[in-house]
């Protein structure tokens, strides 16, 4: 039912799926994610929507194979079904025009922040994209955020591509060459969006974040991808992804969202996907 | 054997269900109940008086003929026993495993007020488990002519499942959208596997789907389908939202974003639902091992996710309540099987703070003692400080298990209109929401409640949708 129609490697262990998904692609609006178990055993994992194609009812995804469940999505195939995908869930992001806006995505963040990007932009805004990643081989979306945006800027930390440095340093650079800014969008790794929203908290631009905590069922039952914003309890699937950045605690959500690291890396079929994973590789 | 004199049969005392030995089944998820031989459930049936009022029957939300099913059980006809529970009652299997019945229909059995109940409950299992194989067998097929009237059901729960039992029954095209990749609802995600096997969920599923209703996964109502267009493009006559309970509530104490903190319904879901307590699944849990759980709450819920842990592997398990035992909203058994498993209870205790270690894990609580004063709304006395008598426990742990809110999806939708508490608003005679057309029942109604009233619920708002389609 949600086969695959396109699968590529745009980065190390980061994978770009089309997946057939009429009735999601119909309903997709930017900000917005899906919960997707890849096999019938699976962990449901959140995954945020880069675009939808409502023509052909397919939605597009970039999945970093990190844990047992995203690695065995990375085992299948264009032509396989991946056994349940639920969608479009959260509130999708706020679309008007604001002005000039900064969009700045990092790690598989780019994905949603693309997807939001591209709403503004048709809405009228001014976009101004930061994209930044470990090195060369980690930058992703690079074709596709130049398309859309009014002036776009590619980093890695390490100098191997375009220019070295954070994305932090090249927000920092367009505030001191004073140019205007009137909203910033963040999704990334939560360093970096806690850096982003550090950053413009003293210029009071309004900054918005999308997050992307653990979560199980994605629907507003569980109570797992609870967050602390403004003080208060917030269900990230539900209240969310997209809060205002400045009133976000992430330093418990950096916690909880470490918690199951270790856990799950000691369970024991980890190595052999791993296995097959550089075996598919190789091929 | 059959004739027993009413004297006598009033001296039999009430036949325990059998059951795992407590030191034995803390270290599985087997069911804990192993339910009645053929030879102690006619020896309990004999002990209903057949009391020509029946207020057992009058004690039952959806109104089971319970001296009629038992007498065919005295009969040895189990078959009927069956079809008599039946009529009323399409998910026998689990009512008889999860109703409270010590506050329904065994409340109101006459024997009760001089000792001890009739073992409804454990009377209604058997005869759910002794025909299952024979009922699978027999094909049963929907006798009503087809209307042509199409009806769709939000959520797989025990409302919907009731209402759909009934709806196809009376020739209704039936379809159940369901948001998760199981059906069953709080049957699946929310009651464990040693209080109620998934096997036996999976069986009634079946069996309504044998039926000819359809059940859709992966489709949640108002965002991967809007109501409205269920109505419009699907082209559905009818609706019935029977979404369920929702977000948990928590403390709202400090201390409560600390790693090792779980709702129930996280703990629950990640246990029942992804099968976290089988060796080779894939969705992690906390090692429990060794560990000190603390469970606040008091409700089955409570009691659920407290001998889950313990199975779990917990060192210790501790159900902390602000009121008394009395006060205790869980089934009778449930508290019973948790003591007996060792799950040790503190009451009259609140939680104030949750302290954690440098790298934000929970180390300990803070508690408060507490007495009982007046009465509050719901008539249980409320629990009130008592002044300078803070203590702390060392826990792992904590598993909030203090109720949920409701669904929260549908909120949006425009017409159709909440109360306060977020529950749905109904017309309490029909069922019917603010929408036309769309009823309503179960926990989105009620807020957390039973399994069977649920199930009454669905029952009802099936009757008001075939009134409201022959009129169309």
């Amino acid at each position: 039912m949600f086969e695959i129609v396109n699968k590529a490697k745009i980065a190390p262990d980061i994978y770009q799926y089309e997946i057939s998904a009429p009735l999601i692609a119909n309903k997709f609006q930017a900000g917005q994610f899906i919960v997707l178990r890849p096999l019938a055993d699976s962990e449901r994992v959140p995954l945020t929507i880069m675009r939808a194609d409502k023509d052909n009812g397919t939605i597009t995804l970039i999945v970093k194979a990190i844990g047992l469940s995203t690695k065995q999505l990375a085992l299948l195939n264009e032509g396989d079904a991946i056994a349940d995908v639920l969608g479009p869930l959260g509130h999708p992001s706020e679309i008007e025009n604001f002005g000039r806006v900064v969009v700045v995505g990092g790690g598989v963040g780019t994905a949603v922040a693309f997807a939001v990007a591209e709403s503004l932009k048709q809405a009228g805004n001014t976009i101004i994209s930061i994209i930044g990643a470990r090195n060369k081989n980690f930058t992703i979306l690079e074709d596709e955020f130049a398309e859309i945006s009014d002036q776009l800027f590619v980093l890695t930390d390490d100098g191997s591509y375009k220019k070295k440095g954070f994305v932090t340093q090249q927000l920092q650079e367009l505030y001191d060459s004073g140019e205007r800014i009137d909203r910033v969008i963040a999704a990334g790794p939560l360093v970096m969006m806690r850096a982003v929203v550090e950053l413009t908290r003293p210029y009071a631009t309004p900054t918005i974040v999308s997050l992307n905590p653990i979560m199980v069922d994605g629907i507003g039952m569980c109570g797992g991808c609870r967050a602390l914003v403004d003080g208060k309890i917030v269900f990230v699937c539900v209240d969310g992804p997209e809060f205002d950045g400045h009133k976000v605690d992430f330093e418990s959500l950096m916690r909880r969202n470490e918690a199951y690291r270790g856990i799950e890396q000691r369970k024991e079929h980890d190595c052999k996907i791993d296995q097959q994973l550089a075996k598919e590789d190789n091929a | 054997m059959k004739d027993i004199p009413l004297k006598d049969r009033m001296k039999i005392g009430r036949h325990p269900i059998p059951a795992q030995m407590p030191d034995e089944r803390i270290h599985n998820f087997d069911e804990v109940n192993l339910g009645y031989t053929p030879e102690l459930a006619l020896a309990e049936a004999q002990r209903c008086l057949q009391c020509k009022a029946a207020p057992c029957t009058q004690g039952c939300p959806v109104n089971v003929h319970i001296p009629q099913f038992i007498q065919h059980i005295v009969d040895g006809d189990v078959l009927a026993a069956a079809d008599a529970i039946l009529d009323d009652n399409f998910l026998p299997a689990i009512c008889g495993r999860v109703c409270p019945q010590e506050n329904l229909c065994e409340s109101q059995c006459v024997l009760a007020k001089k000792g001890q109940a009739v073992a409804i409950g454990h009377l209604e299992r058997y005869t759910a488990d002794i025909t299952a194989e024979a009922r699978v067998a027999r094909d049963e097929v929907v006798a009503a002519t087809p209307t042509g009237k199409k009806v769709a059901l939000v959520g797989s729960g025990p409302a919907s499942l009731a209402c759909a039992g009934d709806l196809i029954r009376m020739g209704h095209q039936v379809t159940i959208y369901e948001a998760l990749h199981a059906f069953g609802g709080v049957l699946v995600y929310g009651i464990p596997e040693f209080r109620l096997p998934k096997s036996i969920v999976a069986y009634e599923v079946n069996g309504l789907r044998k039926l000819g209703v359809r059940f859709e996964k992966n489709t949640i109502i108002g965002n991967t389908i809007a109501l409205q267009e269920l109505m419009i493009e699907n082209a559905y006559d009818a609706v019935f939202i029977g979404a369920g309970a929702g977000l948990p509530r928590f403390l709202g104490i400090p201390g409560e974003e600390l790693v090792g903190i779980y709702s129930a319904n996280e703990l629950l879901t990640r246990i029942n639902l992804m099968k976290a307590y089988q060796d080779n699944a894939i969705t992690p849990v906390f090692s429990y091992k060794d560990k000190v759980v603390a469970v606040f709450g008091a409700g089955n819920t409570a009691l659920d996710s407290a001998r889950t842990a313990l199975r779990m592997g917990a060192n210790k398990v501790y159900i902390i309540y602000r009121r008394t035992e009395e006060e205790m909203p869980a089934r009778v058994e449930e508290v019973h099987h948790a003591r007996e498993e060792g799950v040790e209870f503190i009451f009259l205790a609140a939680p104030l703070e949750f302290i954690g270690d440098d790298n934000g894990w929970l180390r300990s609580a803070r508690l408060q003692r507490m007495q009982l004063g007046e009465p509050d709304d719901s008539g249980r006395r409320s629990p009130v400080p008592i002044k300078d008598s803070n203590f702390s426990m060392d826990i792992d742990m904590a598993v909030i298990a203090i109720g949920n809110g409701s669904n929260p999806l549908l909120r949006d939708t425009p017409g159709l209109e909440f109360t306060r508490w977020h529950t749905l608003v109904v017309d309490p005679d029909t069922l019917e929401t603010t929408l036309k057309g769309v009823f309503a029942g179960g926990d989105i109604v009620t807020g957390g409640a039973t399994v069977i009233s649920a199930m009454g619920a669905g029952r009802k708002a099936a009757q008001s949708i075939n009134d409201y389609l022959s009129h169309r």
